[in-house]
């Protein structure tokens, strides 16, 4: 998984998953399809304004609410690289992993960083620069492992690929 | 080197590392994986669509047919079906039949498939109960298990310790339950997400193993990864007549490093009852007011060990439950179940007349053996009183230990054992 580049898309604190992808669209597991509605509940124009390779930026506890594998399988589904974000709720961490989508946790990000901003994110080192205000940020480094199993497109997959 | 805690040593151990730091990401090989009969079948329609052929170890997989077994409908037979199938075909050892089977978190420690520092995982999320012996043990998801299956391994961040310390002795009647209701009260149901809360003290050494797994089941009813107390004398006599295989103890370094630490005067701490709907909506037992009961139940992974069923007799002796009122009572195991027998609580529970349920999750979740009507009260001295768990969405639940549960079964209403 190399250094990721993109334009930066915030949010506020507490995006549940039902705003990451509203329950009607539960019935279906394709990513492309839930991408589509990925965010509508905050932003119905959404999945149409991004480019793929853009990245969320959020607040505290991104990703609340029920357990649905679906919610990160739509963010990686619309094309977005990865969820920087001051912290996530549990299950949410654990899902967005095992689907493959790239989250990185690291304080200031909320307030540091604004919509447009072209921000990158060094997995390696764990380091976030936003280089329209020049601000560094630093999450914690991913393992490389961990980006192995990203770059398989998750846990399942990374799994059959190791053995 | 910095202090570590028991929870940073156990994980360090099974990444291979001298160390590790709250926050990164490791994969750890495991001790043991659960699955019971809700997250089993997906789990393991997961594992076979990957088209493997065998699973890392038959032996360190323990699949537990539970939440609705003996089977309520025809749904959940199927779902037992899968598992029995599976189970039959790589070679589980430790598939629990009915007859065999308990309830996944009063079984496992019981049957000694999970040991001091060894790391379990279960697709369950009051798996934190095992943090009692002194091991890393937390809930995750079916695909987690599914992979665990094939590898042995699981990944996890780090979590940051917070640590309870709880001073001086309990008063007569109150258990582990009390403490841990208590706490989540003090913390609330989100103070220690991410977090294992490590318990410590005068007060929990004083416990019984029993009593610290009810404290360590519901470390999740307050968002926390794990739960854990270090071994000592107890744990080990506690162990060593069940272990299955060696095991290696480990404990926080004096210095270690805790995110958050409390302390409590356990003597201060009264019997405690969590009103509708949250776990941290508690409040000692004289303060709850005249609340009418219809059920009382008693039992769950929480407090369905022979030493609750012990304290419910004991309050029972010598006494009638209300005639508005229905006892349930549900041994968490069919150790337990015998146990009880022996000792004679079946005599004093059934004079009493409440009734026996065979081991099962039963009416805990909503499932059956005991589902409320609406606006029907339950005290129970089970984990969770969301909207609805018991059954109809204007039922209502209200969490205790064995004796709150036990007194307020005899006198009809929510109430202590001293108001007998
Ligand atoms: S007894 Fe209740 S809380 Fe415990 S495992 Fe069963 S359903 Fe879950």
């Amino acid at each position: 998984m190399g250094r990721i580049e993109g334009k930066a898309w915030t949010f506020g604190d507490n995006i549940d998953t039902d705003v990451i992808i509203p329950a009607p669209y539960l019935v279906t597991t394709d990513s492309a399809e839930l991408g589509r509605h990925c965010m509508e509940g905050v932003d119905p124009n959404f999945s149409k304004k991004i480019v793929r390779g853009d990245i969320i930026v959020a607040g505290r506890n991104f990703g609340c609410g029920s357990s649905r594998e679906h919610a990160p399988m739509a963010i990686k589904g619309a094309g977005i690289a990865c969820v920087v974000a001051e912290s996530f709720a549990r299950i949410f961490f654990r899902n967005a992993l095992n689907m493959g989508l790239a989250i990185f946790e690291a304080d200031g990000v909320a307030e540091g960083i604004a919509s447009g901003d072209r921000v990158s994110v060094d997995p390696d080192s764990g380091e976030i620069i936003n280089h329209a205000n020049a601000r560094r940020f630093s999450a914690h480094p991913m393992p490389s492992f961990m980006q192995d199993l990203i770059a398989s497109g998750g846990l399942m997959a990374y799994v059959l690929k190791k053995r | 080197m910095m202090g570590r805690t028991i929870t940073e040593k156990i994980l360090a151990a099974h990444a291979g590392r001298e160390a590790v730091t709250p926050g990164e990401l490791l994969s750890v090989q495991i001790d043991l994986a659960l699955a019971n009969d809700i997250t089993a079948p997906i789990a393991i329609e997961v594992f076979e669509s990957a088209g493997v052929e065998t699973v890392f170890d038959a032996d360190r997989i323990a699949l537990v047919p539970d939440h609705f077994v003996p089977n309520k409908d025809i749904r959940s037979a199927e779902q037992v079906q899968v598992m029995r199938r599976f189970a039959a075909r790589y070679g589980i050892k430790h598939f629990f039949e009915l007859g065999r089977m308990g309830i996944e978190h009063v079984l496992l420690p019981e049957q000694g498939l999970v040991l001091p520092g060894e790391i379990v995982i279960g697709a369950d999320s009051h798996t934190c109960t095992d943090g009692a012996l002194g091991a890393f043990a937390t809930g995750v998801g079916s695909t987690d298990i599914a992979a665990a299956m094939v590898t042995g391994e699981v990944w996890f961040k780090v979590p940051q310790s917070m640590k309870f310390t709880y001073k001086s002795r309990c008063r007569p009647w109150v258990t582990g339950k009390d403490l841990i209701l208590y706490t989540i009260g003090d913390i609330g149901v989100d103070g220690a997400t991410y977090r294992a809360m490590e318990f410590t003290g005068e007060a929990i050494e004083a416990l019984s193993v029993s009593e610290r797994m009810t404290m360590c089941n519901m470390a999740v009813e307050a968002g926390a990864k794990s739960g854990i107390v270090a071994p000592d004398q107890k744990t080990r006599d506690y162990v060593q007549k069940r272990a299955t295989r060696p095991f290696q103890v480990y404990e926080s370094d004096p210095d270690a490093e805790y995110v958050q630490e409390r302390v409590y005067d356990a003597s201060g701490i009264e019997l405690q009852v969590a009103c509708p709907h949250l776990p941290d909506n508690t409040r000692a037992v004289q303060e709850v007011g005249t609340v009418a009961v219809d059920q009382v139940v008693i039992g769950s992974c929480t407090n369905g060990r022979i030493e609750d069923l012990r304290m419910a007799a004991a309050v029972l002796k010598g006494r009638k439950v209300d005639p508005k009122v229905r006892l349930i009572v549900i041994p968490g195991s069919p150790t337990v179940y015998r146990q009880a027998m022996e000792e004679g609580l079946f005599d004093i529970i059934l004079d009493a007349q409440g009734i026996i349920s065979p081991p099962t999750c039963g009416p805990c979740l909503g499932g059956f053996m005991g589902i409320l009507g609406p606006g029907e009260k339950a005290v129970a001295t089970t984990n969770r009183n969301f909207v609805g768990r018991m059954g109809h969405p204007s039922s209502e639940v209200y969490l205790a230990g064995p004796a709150v549960a036990a007194a307020s079964a005899v006198l009809g209403r929510v109430a202590g054992p001293e108001e007998l």
